[in-house]
């Protein structure tokens, strides 16, 4: 008997804890995105992480668009071969480029980067005192180190995308062309015949809705970090990986609203 | 002293990490005007206590009283700006290692829009000579500073913007003898030139001496005794004693072991 009632317990204090983190989340998310509207603006630091987010993630993000669309065109070669419908491949490279393969790996590449060094950064200000010498500074530390961080998040991440999706679309468009032989001026006609501003723009929305949610995870889990060297690092680390899950889901969240209709 | 609102009050401030309770009812008054230094045991809480007073902890229980305003039952913005006259410097230092130091130091004049960025340079460069430091030192990085010079960066951070009340947690540990005196002159020049009141938490006795008008020592919790920092030496007081002449035996057991 008791121990049933221990197991409920631990369940209640899962859930209560859960309902709690939850709640501070979104309280820390709306206070950020309160900060991007109000004065005074931290230009410098909005600047700072723009060129950090955007700038220099573009190897990396560039990197993995190419070889995703060169994959991808292979694949559906081969794999659209046992129906005799190898000639769909244009197709299928841009569309789920676009779509989904575009921000969501992107995404999840930025993450890595740009959302561990986040909390990094700010989880070692936390641990330093450096936030408390903020707030004695007249300096709001949500404004000055959060509000930029998500603002920048939200206008890097589509900015990224677009060029994810044009190097996706041009590593399927190698593969095809170098290895399986389709003509290149046909390819890219029915590339671009097939694909709809409603497949990229859909793809934009989520960049933002990903970049938003890589800048949140890393700020909340480096502003809430505890306990020295160790902290900080837990915190980086709960930040990529709650950043990913939330991507992905907000990715099956977002698709439903534009597609399932 | 009746009938005078003191410039900072406590009453009954209590605060507990856990089941640790480490403030437990601190009654104090600071005077406007005048120079407190606190001493007590490591661990004993007074980081804590200054922090409390700031707004970077909340405390459990008691009032603390800005110029006799109740500062824990204000609107926040309110509270942000009772607080926004009061400079700190923290025990690590705390400075931005993201910043250059002359941004450090010109950090509080910038954010409260007072000089605009190409004069802060210069401005910063002042602020480093009166801390000892040679000007030149505003470009480096933080990091490449020693420990006792971060000190005084963070210590000509915390009075640039000449603070109403400033707080110092431990201001001369890891500074030289010499050094030690000068600092020590230029948080008494703080008060007694700009009227700022002060806070000082230090270890040194012979620092507590010179920069305090008054002293007060906390353990476990209170605040077991205060008076002119001129008694500490010889204050009546049993702890007091044992602790400024540093004696192993007396009634402030140390736990050592926990
Ligand atoms: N954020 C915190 N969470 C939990 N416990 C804390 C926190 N901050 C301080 N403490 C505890 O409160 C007690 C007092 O800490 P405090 O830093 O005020 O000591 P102190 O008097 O400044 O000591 P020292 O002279 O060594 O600086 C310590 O036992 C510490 O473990
Ligand atoms: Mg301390």
């Amino acid at each position: 008997m008791t121990s049933i009632l221990d197991s409920v317990a631990a369940i209640g204090r899962a859930v209560i804890g859960a309902c709690r983190t939850t709640g501070a989340l979104a309280v820390f998310a709306a206070t950020g995105l309160s900060h991007i509207f109000r004065p005074p603006f931290y230009g410098r630091m909005f600047a700072a992480a723009l060129l950090e987010i955007g700038y220099f993630s573009l190897p990396v993000v560039a990197l993995t668009a190419i070889f995703t669309g060169m994959v991808l065109a292979l694949q559906s070669y081969t794999g659209f071969a046992r129906f005799s419908a190898e000639g769909a491949v244009a197709n299928v490279v841009v569309l789920s480029v676009t779509r989904e393969l575009g921000p969501v790996l992107a995404a999840l590449m930025v993450s890595g980067r740009v959302g561990a060094a986040m909390a990094a950064e700010i989880g070692t200000m936390r641990v330093t005192d450096q936030i408390d010498a903020l707030s004695t500074l007249s300096t709001d530390p949500m404004k000055y180190l959060v509000a930029p961080r998500l603002l920048a998040g939200i206008v890097a991440m589509p900015l990224l995308v677009v060029v994810a999706d044009i190097l996706g679309v041009l590593g399927g468009f190698i593969v095809s062309t170098l290895k399986l032989g389709f003509n290149p001026g046909n390819y890219l006609t029915k590339t671009l015949d097939f694909v709809q501003t409603m497949d990229v723009v859909s793809g934009l929305v989520k960049a933002a809705v990903f970049g938003f949610v890589i800048a949140l995870m890393g700020c909340y889990q480096g502003y809430n970090s505890r306990g020295g060297a160790q902290g900080v690092g837990a915190a980086t680390t709960s930040a990529v990986v709650a950043a990913s899950i939330l991507i992905l889901a907000f990715d099956y969240v977002l698709t439903e609203m534009f597609f399932a209709r | 002293m009746s009938g005078v609102v003191p410039k900072i009050r406590l009453s009954g401030v209590c605060k507990a990490f856990g089941d640790k309770v480490v403030l437990d009812g601190i009654d104090l008054d600071v005077p406007a005007r005048t120079s407190l230094v606190v001493i007590g045991g490591s661990g004993s809480g007074k980081s804590v206590l200054l922090k409390c007073i700031l707004g970077l902890i909340e405390p459990d229980a008691g009032k603390i009283e800005i110029d006799g305003r109740d500062v824990l039952r204000m609107p926040r913005e309110e509270q942000t700006r009772a607080r926004a006259g009061i400079g700190m410097l923290f025990q690590n230092g705390a400075l931005f290692d993201s910043l250059p130091v002359w941004e450090n130091v010109a950090f509080g004049l910038l954010a409260q829009g007072k000089i605009a960025r190409r004069e802060a340079r210069e401005r910063a460069g002042e602020f480093l000579e009166q801390v000892g430091l040679a000007a030149s030192v505003g470009d480096l990085s933080p990091a490449e500073l020693s420990g006792g010079m971060q000190k005084r960066v963070a210590l000509a951070r915390a009075i640039a913007a000449r603070p109403d009340i400033l707080f110092f947690d431990e201001p001369t540990t890891g500074l030289d003898p010499i050094m030690g005196a000068v600092i020590d002159g230029l948080v008494v020049d703080c008060v007694k030139r700009l009227g700022s009141t002060a806070v000082a938490i230090t270890h040194d006795m012979a620092s507590a001496r010179r920069i305090g008008d008054q002293a007060a020592m906390i353990h476990k919790g209170k605040i077991v005794w205060s008076g002119p920092a001129g008694r500490l030496m010889d204050s009546g007081n049993a702890m007091v004693d044992q602790f400024t002449h540093g004696r192993r035996e007396g009634p402030i057991q140390m736990e050592l072991r926990r």
